[in-house]
């Protein structure tokens, strides 16, 4: 490692103001902090620091996510070979699946990144770490039939328009990776809604590729799977989004580690649940006769939940105002996907929908303190 | 029994290197006092170099308020004064004589004396410092009416000294002290104590005070907290609050009659060979204390506790309101893929690092940032180690955005600096908290005060 540093050490000059590559100062740093955590100490304040940092913290995440973009891989293969005559063997499931995967993960962080980049060396900033989860959330919540060009356009628009106009990491209003779900949603509806393209391939037989959403949107719901097939995964749908189970696992480690907030997926899933069980009181149609605890593991409500609205950047910044915030997203969110079945996946709006609520929500917590502490400066001069 | 007040949201950081409870006389033959560890003063020198002076002879006053001094804490040559950028006043060294000589106060039972004379007493012998006020957390003005005099028993700062320890056998002081105190308010005096405080010490045979117990983690020993859990400062009130060995040098004061600034500190840190307790006048060079007393070189020296204490160096002095010197190590190193090792060794809240595995653990933490610095990004770390009734995320950014109304209303009254110390340590964008909330409070300050 000695070596490297000292490599290092040896090129930074060229990348330093008036060096021959100043241009990409920022590049150089973001290789150079990945690789190395800088020498840098603190001065004022506090000596002393917490080992954590934006990438560590980023990381976590995206190590969250890994048990379903694992699953996800081997799922699109699964729900393939489903259509034709005879299963292949698990490596053959996973290498149709990879195939399918890794262009979309590779084409998200590629743009992505390079987007990234060039906002960081224009603003004379570190790059920063946030697009490593965004790049990755990005490939989780489309269907693996999308075409690679609209990745690319949809990943650019999300950064862009979703980031950095904004200001960048920090400053925007919306999740930027379901600012792409929802672009091509609106976009390229075709490719996004209706049931034909959520399995792998386009296939003509859309009654074994619908996913649990459209079928019970059309009002299928004898045709939908059982609940720990829907639970477990074995089940047409974007690509991280259909193990529950596996999404668990993610929720699990981002609560341990702290990183996530217990207090959003909580509410979240209550607020699905009473809504569910709304309509399972109201039952008008099938789809609202669908048990309540069903509605939880059909579609990204999980992911949603989990990975989505707890995006600290986009999410309600007060305790209190989490609460509201996490059981408004369950409660919208499943109220949407019945009531529209133009929108089956209504967890996407209710988050997005929530995201631009939540400065309100925020705004009347904060005012409640500040009411509190008037009245309390009152009594005590009364 | 007192009533208990619990704190809930803190933070104890495990550090190495607690003092030991053994006491060592320690004389140095330089002093120095820093106006730079009294937040708004503009010093106004009253003697030069090589001018002759006595412990509680007046050194300096604050151009904005002539009538607070400051003294000396020694009897000897004043050799040095020493200036930062811009020509700031940063030291003023005196060379001790070693004579110990007095400048001579009254000597009188406090509770015989009135208001004024206490606060002359105080004002003139340099003792007036000592007592800050809120809002601001500055030195209280001569002319406060203040609410409440605060005084924390307990320091919850990473290897900060015992004070119970400290303040042993030293009842008589503290009591003057306390007489002295009463005098300057028509509120209480709110002695704070940790709840497992033995009741027979120096603190709980205290009279005319309130005693009130706390539990809980850091910052549960911040006057800032107790105050807030206790006595909330709204606008337009103001409150004191003061440490307990200068309550015990204000009791020496009225009792001899002398500024006799002796007072016990802790030498601390992981880097320290034999950390323990040293007895000493304030201002005292820590180089007596920390020559062949390191385990290696490459150390920060800081007066004061690893979160709030100031960067000084080997022949540094100790601040006014320090009793505690931390030496830790410097951090000046490059570590590879640092964030994507394991971490059995990095102390962290989050539980993104393997260190949970071992609770109880003690670390030797560093200097080093580890991060670099970015925007703010994640919510609700801050909450989970800051007990106040405050937003304190919100206040930050009131306070980045200069507006001084939110500020007010979003309680910038109750804080002071350290009380966001934890704040800025457990920030995973490693934002510089504490300098934010100073720069908020000067701005408030010179608006509203």
């Amino acid at each position: 490692m000695k070596a490297l540093r000292e490599y290092i050490d040896k090129i930074k000059p060229h990348f330093e103001k008036g060096g021959k590559f100043e241009k990409l100062h920022s590049v150089f740093d973001g290789f150079e902090t990945f690789l190395f955590v800088p020498n840098r100490v603190t001065t004022r304040g506090s000596h002393i620091r917490d080992a954590i940092d934006m990438k560590r913290t980023m990381a976590t995440v995206v190590l969250a996510m890994f048990p379903a973009l694992l699953f996800g891989i081997w799922n699109v293969g699964y729900q393939h070979f489903q259509v034709t005559e005879s299963m292949p063997e698990f490596w053959t499931i996973v290498g149709y699946g990879l195939i399918k995967v890794l262009p979309i993960v590779v084409v998200s962080y590629v743009t992505g990144l390079a987007i990234e980049f060039f906002f960081a060396q224009i603003r004379g900033h570190e790059i920063n770490e946030g697009f490593l989860v965004s790049g990755m959330l990005i490939p989780l919540v489309l269907p693996p039939t999308i075409p690679l060009w609209m990745v690319a356009l949809a990943t650019a628009f999300a950064v862009i328009l979703g980031k950095e106009v904004f200001g960048g990491t920090g400053m925007n209003i919306l999740n930027p990776a379901l600012t792409a779900r929802a672009f091509l949603f609106f976009a390229y509806p075709a490719y996004m809604s209706g049931d034909k393209v959520w399995i792998a391939e386009n296939a003509a037989d859309a009654t074994t590729g619908a996913t649990p959403l459209a079928e019970a949107a059309a009002g299928n719901s004898d045709s939908l799977p059982d609940f720990w097939n829907m639970f477990f995964g074995f089940i047409p749908g974007s690509i991280g989004e259909t193990s529950t189970a596996l999404i668990i696992v993610g929720a699990i480690i981002l609560l341990f580690t702290g990183v996530g907030s217990w207090r959003i997926m909580l509410t979240a899933i209550l607020g699905g649940l009473t809504m569910g069980l709304l309509f399972n009181l109201w039952g008008a149609n099938e789809f609202m006769q669908i048990p309540a605890h069903h509605q939880l593991v059909m579609g990204g409500f999980a992911f949603g939940v989990v990975f989505m609205a707890t995006d600290p950047v986009s999410a309600t910044q007060t305790t209190k105002g989490k609460y509201i915030y996490g059981f408004l997203i369950g409660f919208l969110g499943i109220l949407i996907r019945v009531f529209n079945p133009a929108y089956p996946e209504g967890i996407m709006l209710a988050i997005l929908f929530m995201n631009v609520m939540s400065p309100l929500i925020d705004h009347y917590v904060i005012q409640a303190n500040i009411k509190h502490r008037m009245k309390r400066a009152k009594l005590n001069s009364a | 029994m007192d009533k208990i007040i619990k704190i809930k949201n803190g933070l104890n950081i495990p550090l190495k290197g607690m003092a030991e409870k053994t006491i060592t006389n320690v004389e140095s033959s330089n002093y120095a006092i820093k106006p730079t560890d009294f937040t708004g003063v503009f010093p106004k020198l009253m003697l030069k170099e090589d001018g002759k002076v006595k412990a509680g002879t007046a050194i300096f006053y604050d151009k904005y308020n002539e009538k607070v001094k400051f003294t000396s804490p020694v009897s000897g040559t004043i050799t040095a004064i020493n200036r930062g950028p811009k020509r700031v006043i940063e030291e003023i060294v005196i060379e001790s004589d070693g004579n110990f000589e007095y400048e001579q106060f009254q000597q009188a039972n406090p509770n015989d004396l009135d208001a004024e004379t206490i606060k002359q007493q105080l004002l003139e012998s340099g003792l007036w410092p000592a007592i800050r006020r809120r809002p601001f957390e500055v030195i209280a003005r001569p002319e406060d009416k203040p609410k409440a005099i605060f005084i924390s028993g307990f320091d919850t700062h990473p290897l900060a000294p015992d004070i119970s320890f400290i303040a042993h056998g030293k009842g008589n002081e503290f009591q003057t002290g306390l007489d002295a105190l009463k005098k300057l308010t028509e509120g209480t005096i709110h002695l704070n104590i940790l709840a497992n405080e033995k009741n027979t010490g120096v603190f709980t045979n205290a009279k005319n005070v309130q005693i009130n117990r706390f539990k809980g983690p850091h910052p549960a020993g911040n006057v800032g907290t107790q105050i807030n859990k206790i006595d909330p400062v709204n606008k337009d009130e103001v409150v004191w609050h003061i440490n307990v060995q200068d309550v015990i040098m204000i009791g020496r004061l009225f009792l001899n009659g002398r500024y006799d600034a002796t007072k016990i500190v802790a030498l601390t840190g992981s880097e320290v060979k034999n950390p323990h307790y040293y007895k000493l006048i304030h201002g005292s060079s820590i180089e007596p204390m920390v020559t062949d007393n390191l385990k290696q070189e490459n150390v920060r020296f800081i007066s004061g506790n690893p979160l709030t204490g100031t960067k000084t160096y080997k022949q540094g002095f100790i601040g006014y309101y320090d009793h505690q010197i931390t030496v830790i190590p410097e951090g000046d190193y490059y570590e590879f893929i640092g964030w994507a090792t394991p971490g059995f060794n990095k102390f962290s809240t989050s539980r993104s690092f393997f260190s949970w595995l071992q609770p109880g653990k003690k670390y030797r933490i560093d200097t080093n940032l580890k991060g670099g610095p970015r925007a703010l990004v994640m919510t609700g770390q801050f909450e989970k180690v800051f007990p106040f009734d405050i937003y304190p995320m919100q206040l930050l950014k009131s306070i980045i955005i200069e507006d001084i109304e939110l500020m007010e209303n979003l309680g910038i009254y109750e804080i002071g600096p350290e009380d966001f110390a934890l704040c800025e340590f457990v920030d995973t964008s490693k934002t510089e908290i504490q300098s934010i909330v100073h720069n908020g409070l000067e701005m408030a300050r010179k608006e509203l005060m």
